[in-house]
């Protein structure tokens, strides 16, 4: 890669991950383009660009997915890369290559490291060979039914049908029973062809108790460092509601562990950029899991950036620009306790059916410690046809009981009029026992809700 | 006697449960009221739209992959 400083950077995305990374452009002195579909014409991430070019019609794979329209417009508007953010195109190789291929940095992996991660069947094995374990499964796609039966018996139940393709929880569905995995099937598949264009599923031993704890990463190729790592079990449907960092109540061991297995990972790849790498970790044995690898900067990972000190979009934009790491591993020393509050566009007393509309009146938390990142304000339109995040609000304190009295402090102050959201839920979980302790599994929510 | 079937929600209507597959139902199509007649997809998820009546499916009247509102039109049932 060329050390040729960027200047101009199209950032491939919208919501509040589009308005993240034109700050952190603007900060290292980076122009921005944002793209928007015509049901964006007013959202915030066009607001927030130097330049804002229109690229199709309001459905994501008309407008955001259309890597044709995406790249035509950075090149007619002058831009030397491209950032995708997460979700849309952030893990899809072929984009990043046609970036590259038309003199676009892509700001992430390389594409073969894309490719490879987010094949899960691939990244599994690359995990095998890097001396990471990995939760019992398919070596591969399973094709048929029968396929399908045959390998549940050596895999066990419950067991999870997961999207090679998917990732962030999508395409992933839970069997219990024999029985059920027929019909689970089919739904995966026709899930995943929906969402990635690719219906191969494989079949993986679903923990009955286990934590969900993912190491950030960052690398350049030679080298890669750990961040610490982020605690995000409090899930529902797979979707995460809460994170935080530190993870509490792990054995300094056990951290020092997963740290070690995901500079493994990492190093075994020679990863370039921010990425995570996830673990299951049993409850009842205390082992720990591979189970995926995140290519892209994560939603959650701003909680690392509030105990490192460190700006991971600015590290991305720099090491995109040829620019060498700006930290060495001593240099990330954890401080403090952060945690980061998902508030989503659904409605929770209605089994969390998504409330597309218009926010006619909106107060936002601030005071110390307090980072909210939207694209919302007093009269925006929620549209229907992208995902359900709507704000995140990000608090840090000097340790975690600080950071959960100032997590609620701040959500108490959030009024949002016109659709319903997920704070309430969000207000619920911050005061619950097992919450405060730090004790429960990513099957705690769901439990709660007896759903 | 005629009846609607009508959006739960908002959204995108799909008439079938992928695009490789056939529509769920057509002009003719038996139906009991737990049958899927179509999807609609609102924030990257898929809701089933359930018939609500049995019945035979008398018209279509939203083209596949067309936006819709909640309480729109989308079949009516000849009970």
């Amino acid at each position: 890669m060329s050390a040729r400083p960027l200047k101009r950077v199209l950032v491939a995305n919208r919501g509040e991950i589009a308005m993240r990374v034109m700050r952190a452009a603007t900060e290292v002195g980076l122009d921005t383009v944002a793209v928007y579909s015509q049901a964006d014409r007013e959202a915030g991430h066009v607001r927030l660009a130097t330049e804002a070019v229109e690229i199709g019609p309001p459905p994501a794979s008309r407008s955001y997915l259309d890597g044709d329209a995406i790249i035509a417009a950075a090149l007619a508007s002058g831009c030397d890369a491209v950032h995708p953010g997460y979700g849309f195109l952030a893990e899809n190789a072929a984009f990043a290559a046609r970036c590259a291929a038309e003199g676009l940095r892509f700001v992430g992996p390389r594409p073969e490291v894309i490719s490879r991660m987010g094949d899960k069947v691939a990244a599994r094995e690359t995990a095998l060979r890097a001396g990471v374990p990995v939760v019992p499964g398919t070596p591969g796609g399973v094709d048929t039914l029968a396929e399908a039966i045959e390998a549940s018996q050596l895999v066990g139940f419950p067991l999870l049908i997961k999207a090679s393709a998917g990732g962030g929880g999508r395409g992933i569905r839970i069997v219990d029973r024999p029985e059920d995995l027929e019909a689970n099937l089919t739904v995966a598949r026709n899930e995943a062809r929906a969402a990635f264009g690719d219906d191969t599923v494989y079949l993986e031993r679903y923990l009955a108790s286990a934590r969900h704890v993912e190491v950030q990463v960052f690398g350049d190729g030679a080298e890669a460092l750990h961040l610490c790592e982020r605690e995000c079990s409090l899930q529902r449907k797979r979707q995460k509601l809460i994170e935080e960092a530190p993870a509490p109540n792990l054995s300094e061991r056990l951290r020092a562990d997963l740290h070690a297995a995901a500079l493994a990972l990492s190093r075994a790849v020679a990863y370039e950029g921010a990425g995570t790498v996830e673990f299951l970790v049993d409850r009842a044995s205390g082992e720990f899991f591979f189970i995926e690898m995140n290519t892209r900067i994560q939603v959650e990972h701003p909680v690392t950036e509030m105990i490192c000190g460190l700006d991971l979009v600015r590290e991305q934009l720099r090491h995109a620009g040829g620019a060498p790491l700006s930290f060495g591993q001593t240099d990330v020393v954890p401080r403090g306790a952060a945690i980061e509050m998902r508030i989503n566009a659904e409605d929770p007393a209605n089994g969390f059916m998504p409330c597309p509309g218009t926010i006619h009146d909106l107060d936002l938390p601030g005071g110390p410690g307090v980072r909210v990142s939207t694209p919302m304000r007093p009269g925006s339109v929620v549209p229907p046809f992208y995902d359900s995040l709507i704000a995140k609000i990000i608090v840090w304190d000097v340790d975690r009981p600080a950071a959960l009295a100032r997590a609620r402090r701040a959500l108490g102050e959030l009024r949002i009029e016109g659709i319903s959201t997920t704070a309430p839920l969000i207000r619920e979980l911050l005061s619950i026992p097992e919450v405060v302790a730090g004790d429960y599994d990513t099957g705690f929510v769901e439990r709660r809700l007896g759903t | 006697m005629s009846t609607d079937i009508r959006s739960p929600i908002p959204g995108v209507f799909y008439r079938r449960p992928s695009p490789a597959d056939e529509p769920f139902v057509e002009v003719g199509s038996a139906v009991e009221v737990a049958t899927v007649v179509a999807l609609v997809e609102v924030m990257k998820q898929f809701f089933d739209v359930h018939a609500g009546v049995s019945g035979t499916i008398a018209t279509v009247e939203v083209p596949d992959a067309e936006m819709v509102d909640a309480g729109q039109l989308l079949f009516t049932v000849n009970q």
